[in-house]
C-alpha cells in the first residue's frame, strides 16, 4: 500500500518503539501532523514552546535511558529546538530530534521559514541529515535513532522538506524497516565490544598497589546502567566514590562509601580526597574544568585509571596511566572480577575525618533556606521523587543536599547549563514515569525562561512540583560579582517578577507561597496530594545567600572558600598546625545544620 | 619537557582523511577544526579510487597531543570512515602551483631557466607575462617562487598537499588495527 513520507516516519517511529513526540507543529510539518491525527498508539504533546518540546524529550530520556523525541516545523520551529539539542548533546543524552523544512525545489532559496537546520545544528548534534528523497526517508530515521543510542550517546537530528512528507511511496514497516543497522563509517563501542583484558587487569594492578585510591563517577556510568557495578568495585575494594553532578546516582548517595560530588562546589572532603589521592579511577567522567578547576594542579600526585566509551576523551584534558575505550559496564564487571579486596585503610578514615570536619552545612536560624527545601523533598518523598533542576544556585544545592538512591532519578542540566530546563525536563520526565512524583527545584530567575509550560502541564494532567527558591536575584551571578566584583551588582535584581502564585493559577495549576520554614512541610504535603494537575511552591528565601564550598574557577583546592564561621574555625586549626584536633566543632555546628547521610528507608 | 623537545613536536603533519562523499561533509569536517581551534595549514579534497568516497588531504599544525585530539574528534564524525597520519609512514607529498610572473623580453631566458631546473612548464604567456605551473614538494615550491619574485609575482594559486603512502600500502588498507 503506498504510504506518504508523513506516514512512514510515523511508522518508522512506532518500529523504534517511540511512544511519545513532543512538537510543536506548523507549515512544513502539517503533513506529519495530518499523520498524527491518525496515530493511536504515539502520543504527541502539544508543548507551547519548541525549546520545551526539545527538554521534555530530553527530561523523558535521562529519567528512563530511552531516546526522546521532539519535532519542530522548520525555520523558527527548528531554531527554537536549538538551545535543548545542544543541552542534550552536551551531556550526551540519546535524542532525535524531527524538524520540518521547506520543499526541496525552494531549498538555500530564502524560502519563508527556512533555515539550514542542518547546518546549524552541525556542531551540536552527534549527527544530522537533510533527507531530500521519500525513499531515503526510512534508512535515515533508523540511523539517526541507532546513532542518538549507541556508542557516546547525543542527539541527531532528522530534516524533512514538505515535499518529501507529502511523497508517496510503497512502504510495507514489516519488512522495509531497517532494523539492522550498519554504517561502516560510524563503529561505536559499545556492550558487545570485547573487553581490553591487558588494560583492565593493568587497572587492577594499580588499585591493588595504591595506598591513597579515589573513584570518580561521572555520567557514563548512567549511561551504560553501571550502578551495581561501580558499587560492587566501590564495596570489594573499599574505595569511596566521588560523583560528577552527571553520576549522581551511580552510587546510592546514602551508602557509606559515597562521598558526594566533587569539584567547583562539591564537597569539600571529596575535594580534599581527590587532591590527596595517589589513584584517580576515572569512570564515564570527562575532566571537566567545574571539576578539575586548575587541571595544573588537580590530583598532582596521582596515577589515572581513564574508562570511557569515547576514545576521544582520553588525554583530551588529563594524560591517564591506564586508559581503558569501551562500555563502563561491562569493563566495570571484568575488573571486579580480577580486583583484589582490599579493607577499609587509614586513608578511609581519612577521608570520613574531613568529612567530619568539613561537613555540608548551612544556618540554623529558623530561616527558610534552599538547603532545607531539598532536604525535606528527600524526606516527603522517601527518597523516591525524580528531581528535576534548572541552573544555577538552587541546582548546586540540590547537587549537595538531594540524594539519589539509584540512577535517572537526577535530571539536571550540566555541561550547558541551561537555565529554563527545569520545568520541561521534569515534565518529560513525569510522561515517562507516571507512577513516580518529579519535582522540579528551580530558581525566581530560571522559572520565568521556559514558565509556558505549565500550561502543557495543565493540559495533560501532570502533577510536576516546582519548588520555586526565591531569592529575588540570578543569586549565582549575584554570588559570583559579590565575591569576585567588588560587591557591584549588575543586572541581577530580580525582584520586579510575577507573583508566582497568581500565575501558577493563571495557568490552571496550584499555587502556594511559603515564607516562613515551619510552613514548608505542610505545602509538600499539601502538594504531594495532587496528583492531576501541576504545583508550584514559590519559597522565599534570604537574597544574599551563597553556595559553598566554592573553588573558584580555575582555580585549586587550596583556594577553596566555606562558610566564612567554618572558615574561621578551620583557620584557627590550621594554625594550630600539629593538632588537627576539631575542639571547636561543637561550638561552630549549633549555628547550623549538618546534612546526615543516612536515612530511614536506606537498607544498605 | 626541554625546550628543544617541545620544538620537536610543535610541527606540521600530513593527514589524509577518507569520508562519504555526501553534501555537507567538508563543512562538517571543517567545522571541527575552526570550533576545536586547530590550525589547518591546507586542505585538498577530491574524489578518490570510489565515486562514493572522498579523500581530504590536511596539513595541520600542532604537537602530537593536539594531532591525537585531531585524529579521535574526525574519527568521531559519523561520515569519516579513516584517519590516516603519514608522521610515521613513508609518504609521498605533492603540491601544484600556477604563478604569474613578470616577464619582459629580456628576463625571459633567466626565467625559462629556472622553470626548466625547478622541471616547471609554461602554460601561457602575454607579451609581459609567464603563467608557470610547477609540481613538487612544498619546499621545491617555496623556492621557486622564492626566486621568481626577482621578477615581480603577480597572481600565485596553490593546491595545498596532497599524499599518498609509499609501497603497495593505501589509506584505505593502513592501520586497521589504530581505530
Amino acid at each position: 500500500m503506498p504510504m506518504t513520507g508523513a506516514e512512514i516516519l510515523l511508522a518508522c517511529l512506532r518500529c523504534e518503539g517511540v511512544t511519545h513526540i513532543f512538537g510543536y507543529p506548523g507549515g512544513a510539518v502539517l503533513p506529519i501532523y495530518d499523520a498524527i491525527f491518525d496515530c493511536k498508539d504515539i502520543k504527541h504533546i502539544l508543548v507551547r514552546h519548541e525549546q520545551g518540546a526539545a527538554h521534555m524529550a530530553d527530561g523523558f530520556a535521562r529519567s528512563t535511558g530511552k531516546v526522546g523525541v521532539c519535532l519542530a516545523t522548520s525555520g523558527p520551529g527548528a531554531t527554537n529546538l536549538v538551545t535543548g539539542i545542544a543541552t542534550a548533546y552536551m551531556d550526551s543524552i540519546p535524542m532525535v530530534a524531527i524538524t520540518g523544512q521547506v520543499r526541496t525545489s525552494a531549498l538555500g532559496k530564502d524560502a519563508f521559514q527556512e533555515a539550514d537546520i542542518t547546518g546549524i545544528t552541525m556542531p551540536i548534534t552527534k549527527h544530522n541529515m537533510l533527507v531530500k528523497r521519500v525513499e531515503d526517508l526510512p534508512k535515515a530515521v533508523a540511523e539517526a535513532f541507532y546513532i542518538a543510542r549507541t556508542g557516546r550517546p547525543g542527539p541527531t537530528l532528522v530534516d524533512v522538506p514538505l515535499d518529501v512528507s507529502k511523497a508517496e511511496m510503497e512502504f510495507d514497516p514489516e519488512k522495509d524497516y531497517p532494523r539492522q543497522v550498519s554504517i561502516p563509517s560510524y563503529r561505536p563501542a559499545g556492550p558487545g565490544n570485547r573487553v581490553p583484558e591487558l588494560q583492565v587487569r593493568k587497572a587492577a594492578n594499580l588499585i591493588a598497589d595504591a595506598k591513597r585510591p579515589v573513584l570518580y563517577v561521572g555520567g557514563g556510568a548512567i549511561a551504560s546502567g553501571a550502578q551495581t557495578e561501580v558499587t560492587s568495585l566501590a564495596e570489594k575494594t573499599n574505595i569511596l566514590v566521588t560523583t560528577t553532578l552527571l553520576g549522581k546516582g551511580a552510587i546510592d548517595e546514602c551508602h557509606p562509601l559515597s562521598i558526594g560530588m566533587l569539584g567547583m562546589h562539591g564537597t569539600a572532603y571529596a575535594n580534599h580526597a581527590v587532591n590527596n589521592c595517589d589513584l584517580l579511577i576515572a569512570v564515564g567522567a570527562r575532566f571537566d574544568d567545574r571539576v578539575t578547576g586548575n587541571v595544573e594542579k588537580f590530583a598532582t600526585g596521582a596515577s589515572i585509571i581513564h574508562i570511557d566509551i569515547d576514545p576521544a576523551e582520553i588525554g583530551k584534558v588529563i594524560q591517564p596511566d591506564v586508559p581503558i575505550v569501551g562500555d563502563v559496564k561491562a569493563i566495570l564487571s571484568e575488573l571486579v572480577k580480577i580486583v583484589e579486596a582490599r579493607k577499609a585503610t587509614d586513608w578511609n578514615d581519612q577521608i570520613l575525618d574531613w568529612k567530619a570536619r568539613f561537613p555540608l552545612v548551612y544556618p540554623n536560624d529558623g530561616k527558610l533556606y534552599a538547603e532545607y527545601a531539598i532536604e525535606l523533598v528527600n524526606e516527603v518523598f522517601d527518597h523516591d521523587a525524580i528531581m528535576a533542576t534548572d541552573v544555577g544556585q538552587h541546582q548546586m544545592w540540590a547537587a549537595q543536599y538531594f540524594k539519589c538512591n539509584r540512577p535517572r532519578q537526577w535530571v539536571t542540566s550540566g555541561g550547558l547549563g541551561t537555565m529554563g530546563f527545569g520545568l520541561p525536563a521534569a515534565i518529560g520526565a513525569q510522561f515517562a514515569n507516571p507512577d513516580k512524583r518529579v519535582i522540579c527545584l528551580s530558581g525566581d530567575g530560571s522559572f520565568q525562561m521556559c514558565t509556558q509550560e505549565l500550561m502543557t502541564a495543565t493540559v495533560y494532567g501532570i502533577p510536576v512540583i516546582t519548588i520555586i527558591v526565591n531569592n529575588r536575584s540570578l543569586g549565582m551571578v549575584r554570588q559570583w560579582q559579590e565575591m569576585f566584583y567588588d560587591e557591584r551588582y549588575s543586572a541581577v535584581d530580580l525582584q520586579a517578577s510575577p507573583d508566582f502564585v497568581k500565575l501558577t493559577e493563571a495557568y490552571g495549576g496550584v499555587g502556594i507561597r511559603v515564607e516562613k520554614r515551619d510552613d514548608l512541610r505542610a505545602a509538600l504535603e499539601k502538594a504531594k496530594l495532587i496528583k492531576d494537575r501541576p504545583v508550584v511552591i514559590d519559597c522565599v528565601i534570604p537574597t544574599s545567600v551563597n553556595v559553598y564550598p566554592m573553588i573558584p574557577s580555575g582555580q585549586s583546592v587550596d583556594e577553596m572558600l566555606v562558610r566564612q564561621d567554618l572558615e574561621q574555625v578551620i583557620a584557627s586549626v590550621h594554625a594550630d598546625a600539629d593538632g588537627w584536633s576539631f575542639s571547636d566543632e561543637d561550638r561552630v555546628l549549633e549555628k547550623y545544620i549538618e546534612v546526615v547521610n543516612s536515612t530511614p528507608g536506606n537498607t544498605k | 619537557m626541554t625546550n628543544t623537545i617541545v620544538a620537536q613536536l610543535q610541527q606540521q603533519h600530513t593527514i589524509t582523511v577518507l569520508v562519504e562523499n555526501n553534501p555537507g561533509v567538508l563543512a562538517r569536517v571543517a567545522g571541527l577544526f575552526a570550533r576545536r581551534g586547530f590550525n589547518i595549514e591546507s586542505l585538498a579534497v577530491s574524489v578518490s579510487d570510489r565515486p562514493e568516497i572522498s579523500r581530504m588531504t590536511i596539513v595541520v599544525n600542532g604537537d602530537l597531543r593536539v594531532l591525537e585530539q585531531i585524529t579521535k574528534q574526525l574519527n568521531k564524525l559519523v561520515e569519516v570512515i579513516k584517519v590516516v597520519d603519514y608522521a610515521e609512514t613513508a609518504a609521498i607529498e605533492r603540491e601544484l602551483a600556477l604563478i604569474k610572473v613578470n616577464a619582459e623580453a629580456h628576463h625571459r631566458g633567466e626565467i625559462m631557466q629556472i622553470v626548466e631546473i625547478f622541471r616547471g612548464r609554461i602554460i601561457d604567456m602575454s607579451e609581459k607575462t609567464f603563467v608557470i605551473e610547477v609540481t613538487g614538494s612544498t619546499d621545491k615550491l617555496d623556492k621557486i617562487i622564492h626566486l621568481l619574485d626577482a621578477y615581480g609575482i603577480r597572481e600565485m594559486v596553490r593546491t595545498g598537499i596532497i599524499a599518498m603512502a609509499r609501497g603497495a600500502r593505501t589509506a584505505a588498507r593502513a592501520g586497521r588495527d589504530s581505530d
